[in-house]
């Protein structure tokens, strides 16, 4: 495109012509703007503001200042909630390494690969809603199939999902199942790229895939393991659907359960306090940095890019 | 041990599409009953007499398709000035998307439903597909695409005649043609299985997507365990069959961006 311009646009009217291909170039990407910012920066900003307001009972709203934020930080509730989302967080992380075995295992068998990666994706295209309901069940704790298995080795099991000490736990399991197919297609994709070469060699000078694993497809795999658990921190602290339809609404264990975005939910859009509502999606957003912020500095310690 | 790891991951569909088979007291029975003594399909019944399924499947489908087709437009649009156009601020533009990229989407909802209650949207079909239209994530992916695309190919139909538009929606789309189906099948995946934002901009139930409705169901038959199998099989099963269609494409998106959700 620039040797056509400056070509044409030596020899006739250059700023014309610049000033046309910036409006050309404005007009590609105007309609994304208008979106962007109606429906994202300005309710980002939006939602500041409103974290230091408090609505009245009839609509209308006045400056409290950093009440919401002082209100919360002494709320039981949202400590419970940031306790839950943190569990649920660091439970769904011990799926990495699963999810790291398994790809290297799919990756080396030679039959019904493809099979074993449509299997294990398949609760990715499922939706969320529907996988809280078949867990629901499975953990019933009179019927459920995982305590009449655990009744077969007379063990009494907890009622899981309506247990309050045992819920979020049980609901993390749920989270780990879910999001393997993800982390194994993208870990796959990235023990694909490794150069054969290196398994060729170290097998002839005598290593076996369980040494090859760990001196070779680990090191060189870990920024995929590094993206792999960014991603699903992100995800997890804003886990939703699956608390909703597994504890949520009237369970035994739905206080001591909620997670952050579930009090957000029941804040901002059941009680409508709004600014209560917004000032948790700001320390969401705080804490969601905060913690990728900590994945990046710990990353030097253990990433290797090679 | 992977065969064991598949048998985990397959073992809830199963009981999920036996248990709809059952009836409600071999649902409830101790020990488990594994395959239904005698095969009903009651239970899908009560599943359409208890929730306007067809009208469900109507508002998520209208829903994907606004969202999709709404995306791939803007997204690409937007993608390709960015990858090849020069304006004053496209860095800092840009970079305005890239940040929108990793903020939570809690931070936007309360304004997004103040947005629409202003515009008079509440509780309607394009309300619920239109914040999902602008994707940071689709535009981005799209951009690093048409930047891989030689630029011999734009100066030729330049030669042509053609002008911007054409160039784009004649040359440039037909050439990012993977990444548009990979956008395609991540956009229509999340619009599907969506939740927590049509729980919010919609009340009643002729707008309820399938996710909605599927959760009210559960409040209202939260121990009719077929009647809930029935209906959580019915409204993955789409998808699912899509996905077992087009498994490469899910799997170049998921690759490609390694987003979720």
């Amino acid at each position: 495109m620039s040797a056509v311009t400056s070509r044409r646009g030596a020899t006739r009217r250059p700023a014309l012509l610049r000033i046309s291909n910036a409006l050309t170039g404005l007009a590609f990407v105007a309609p994304a703007l208008v979106g962007l910012l109606a429906l994202y920066i300005v309710p980002l900003i939006s939602t500041f503001v409103t974290s230091f307001t408090k609505t009245g009972p009839f609509g209308g709203s006045t400056f409290v200042g950093a009440d919401n934020y002082l209100s919360l930080f002494l709320d039981a509730e949202f400590w419970t909630a940031l306790r839950n989302s943190l569990i649920f967080t660091a439970i769904v992380l011990l799926g990495v390494p699963i999810a790291i075995v398994l790809a290297a295992l799919i990756n080396s068998v030679k039959r019904f690969r493809t099979t074993y990666r449509v299997l294990f994706f398949l609760p990715v295209v499922t939706l969320p809603v529907a996988v809280g309901m078949v867990w629901r069940y499975i953990y019933n704790g009179d019927f459920g199939v995982i305590n009449q298995a655990l009744a077969a080795f007379g063990i009494d099991g907890p009622s899981w999902v309506a247990d309050p000490d045992v819920a979020i736990y049980a609901v993390a399991i749920v989270g780990i199942w879910s999001s393997l197919g993800t982390n194994i297609i993208i870990l796959g994709a990235g023990i694909q790229a490794i150069s054969q070469d290196l398994f060729e060699a170290s097998s002839l000078d005598g290593a076996g895939s369980i040494r090859q694993f760990f001196a070779i497809t680990l090191p060189l795999l870990s920024p995929s393991v590094f993206l792999v658990s960014v991603l699903s921190v992100i995800s997890s602290l804003q886990m939703f659907d699956l608390i909703y339809v597994m504890i949520g609404r009237g369970s035994p264990a739905e206080q001591g359960s909620q997670t952050v975005v579930y009090l957000f939910f029941q804040k901002a859009f059941v009680e409508y306090d709004r600014g209560y509502g917004a000032a948790i999606a700001i320390v969401l957003l705080v804490i969601i940095m905060a913690v990728t912020a900590l994945q990046f500095r710990l990353q030097r310690k253990w990433v290797f890019y090679g | 041990m992977l065969v064991v790891a598949a048998a985990a991951m397959v073992f809830p569909f199963l009981w999920q599409l036996l248990t709809a088979l059952k009836t409600v007291a071999e649902s409830r029975a101790v020990p488990p009953v594994f395959f239904p003594s005698d095969l009903t399909v009651d239970a899908f019944a009560r599943f359409f007499d208890s929730v306007p399924v067809v009208g469900m499947v109507g508002v998520s489908a209208a829903a994907l398709v606004i969202r999709v087709g709404g995306q791939l437009l803007i997204c690409s649009l937007a993608a390709y000035g960015f990858a090849r156009m020069t304006f004053p601020g496209r860095n800092v533009l840009f970079g305005l998307f890239l940040i929108m990229l990793m903020a939570p989407s809690q931070l936007f909802l309360i304004a997004q439903f103040d947005l629409m209650k202003s515009l008079g949207l509440l509780d309607t079909i394009p309300a619920i597909a239109l914040p999902g239209i602008f994707s940071a994530f689709g535009t981005f992916l799209l951009r690093q695409a048409f930047m891989s695309v030689p630029k011999e190919f734009e100066e030729a139909a330049r030669l042509d005649g053609a002008n911007a538009f054409q160039i784009f929606w004649r040359v440039m789309l037909p050439m990012v043609g993977p990444t548009l189906a990979a956008l395609t099948v991540l956009t229509a995946l999340y619009s599907w299985n969506d939740l927590l934002w049509p729980l919010i901009i919609t009340s009643s139930k002729e707008n309820m997507t399938l996710p909605v409705g599927l959760a009210t169901l559960q409040g209202q038959y939260g121990t009719d365990y077929p009647t809930l199998m029935a209906g959580s099989l019915l409204a993955s099963l789409p998808l699912i069959a899509v996905f077992i269609a087009l498994q490469r494409q899910f799997f170049a998106g998921i690759a490609s961006s390694g987003l979720k959700g």
